[in-house]
């Protein structure tokens, strides 16, 4: 049992080397690379889970950008169309109204024109009328003293021929 | 994708020599066992000795079979002797060794290296029975810087540590921010857990930088060598329930806590602000004595938990050798054994557990008392 407890110096010895020697080495070596790559992973992990969640906001706020700009497009789009109708039917109106007025215009002109045309026939029926009585009236002195019965006859047949046209 | 083939192919291959060498150790040390109880019927088992032989340090390693003599470098008033603990002979039937360069013969009487004289046989009798002197034992001996079993064992595992960390710095310098991979991805965890769980709490952020390389180096060092102690056939190492050692790495804890105590950690232990002055004459000699008592209490902690383990897993082996000698009962030796062997599978899992759980209650206060030592005033 005495051997288990006892230190020997060769063995102190010898650890306090080994230990030194690895100490030293690995703090070169190892642990001074491994601590510095560990806490650069963790920090760019960091950054890019903090850049995730920035382009996200922006995102989220792009988002929102967006619905607010389609609103007003669609906004827009409904005035622009409500204007468009409204023109349409003005338009359409305007258009009726004015050929309304032009197909009076040509009616009134017409029926002036119809009305003189009317006159004049009118005019020139009377002129033919007062010819027409002057021949016969002509034809039945020129008769006169032949026969009466003659001159009756003569004055229905030429009424016969007179065809009021 | 043929390379690839190849590699594991080359992969598969060695672990099938591993298994077949790892096979043929079982075996042969079998067959050992065997003719070592046939050659030796006078002499009864005795469980305490083969413990006690097993778990103090040696001159050379057993692996199965096979006794490897390690360097022996004594040094005494003629000078550096060095030469293969071979030359003592083997266990059962050890001979004094006369150096040709200092004529000096040493003796080796369990793993302790004495001076013997011309008739070392009868010296090498006599250390044996003088047992009640020990004092006067240990005078008679050179200086022993023998490179034992524990020593080689250190070497072993300091090799394999610069192998290995030096492997996964290297991983993360060829896979700069991208995922661990194979070695590195099995240790950054461990390192993670030292930093986050070990010196971050007890340091604080701005000095456990300063610390952390001593952390894992004495993390690292003391679990494998815990671990190298656990592998079976593989010498039996006890390094870190060898006390010289232990006592190396509490010592240098106990340093560096020294060296950065600063005035407010001194302050506390030798003028507790706010006690009265009749408990300050009690409280600062337990404070001052705390300082030593610390390290010692480290060094005494894994010494004897790592021993523990290595006593109980013997004990249970022992217990199936000693029911074999009896042999009076066939059926209960071979239910001993079984039942020895189902309990030794279980120790075996509680020390890996207690390999891990060492050196990380070893880190942990080391960590915490340099965390004491460095404490900004804060009231």
């Amino acid at each position: 049992m005495e051997g288990l407890l006892s230190v020997s110096l060769g063995t102190v010895f010898w650890a306090s080397i080994s230990f030194l020697i690895v100490l030293i080495l690995l703090k070169k070596m190892a642990w001074k690379p491994i601590l510095q790559a560990l806490k650069d992973r963790e920090e760019s992990i960091e950054n890019a889970l903090s850049e995730a969640e920035k382009a996200r906001a922006e995102m989220a706020n792009l988002q929102s950008d967006n619905e607010k700009f389609l609103k007003e497009a669609r906004i827009e789009r409904d005035h622009i169309l409500k204007e468009a109708r409204e023109m349409r039917d003005s338009m359409i109106a305007e258009a009726k109204n004015k050929a309304q007025g032009e197909a009076d215009k040509m009616i009134e002109s017409a029926r002036e024109a119809i009305e003189n045309e009317k006159n004049a026939a009118i005019a020139d029926m009377k002129a033919q009328v007062a010819s027409l009585s002057l021949d016969i009236a002509e034809k039945v002195i020129r008769q006169k003293l032949s026969d009466d019965s003659q001159q009756q006859q003569l004055v229905e047949g030429m009424l016969n021929d007179v065809k009021l046209n | 994708m043929e390379n690839k083939r190849t590699i594991s192919f080359t992969k598969s291959f060695g672990q099938l020599t591993k298994l077949i060498v790892v096979f043929l150790l079982v075996l042969s040390t079998g067959t050992v066992l065997a003719s070592d109880s046939h050659g030796e019927e006078k002499k009864p088992f005795n469980a305490g000795d083969m413990i006690i032989h097993h778990i103090t340090d040696a001159h050379s390693i057993h692996i199965g079979p096979l006794s490897i003599p390690l360097p022996v470098i004594l040094y005494t008033e003629k000078g550096l002797d060095i030469f293969s603990s071979s030359n003592f002979g083997h266990e059962p039937h050890l001979v004094p060794y006369t150096s040709p360069k200092t004529g000096l013969t040493y003796v080796n009487s369990h793993e302790h290296i004495y001076y013997g004289d011309a008739q070392g046989a009868i010296q090498t009798e006599m250390v044996l029975n003088k047992k009640t002197n020990v004092e006067e034992m240990h005078k008679m001996g050179p200086m022993d810087f023998s490179i034992t079993k524990s020593v080689f064992g250190m070497f072993l595992i300091i090799f394999i540590m610069i192998l290995v960390f030096r492997a996964v710095a290297k991983g993360y310098k060829k896979r700069e921010g991208a995922a661990p991979k194979g070695i590195q991805n099995f240790f950054e965890p461990l390192i993670i857990f030292i930093r986050d769980e070990v010196a971050l709490p007890s340091l604080g952020e701005k000095k456990a930088d300063r610390y952390l390389p001593f952390l894992l180096t004495i993390f690292f060092f003391i679990w494998m060598c815990n671990m190298l102690g656990l592998v079976p056939f593989l010498g039996g190492f006890n390094i870190t329930g060898t006390m010289s050692v232990t006592l190396v790495l509490a010592a240098i804890v106990f340093i560096i806590t020294t060296i950065s105590g600063n005035k407010h950690y001194w302050g506390h232990i030798f003028w507790p602000p706010g006690v009265p002055f009749v408990i300050k004459l009690i409280l600062v000699p337990i404070e001052a004595a705390s300082i030593l008592i610390k390290p010692a209490v480290l060094m005494v902690r894994l010494t004897a938990n790592i021993t523990a383990g290595h006593i109980i897993i013997l004990a249970f082996v022992s217990l199936v050798i000693l029911f074999g000698e009896q042999g009076a009962a066939v059926g209960a030796g071979f239910g001993v054994g079984v039942g020895a062997v189902l309990f030794m599978v279980f120790m075996f899992f509680i020390e890996l557990l207690v390999a891990f759980l060492q050196a990380y209650v070893f880190t942990l206060l080391a960590a915490l008392y340099f965390g004491d030592a460095t404490q900004e005033a804060h009231h």
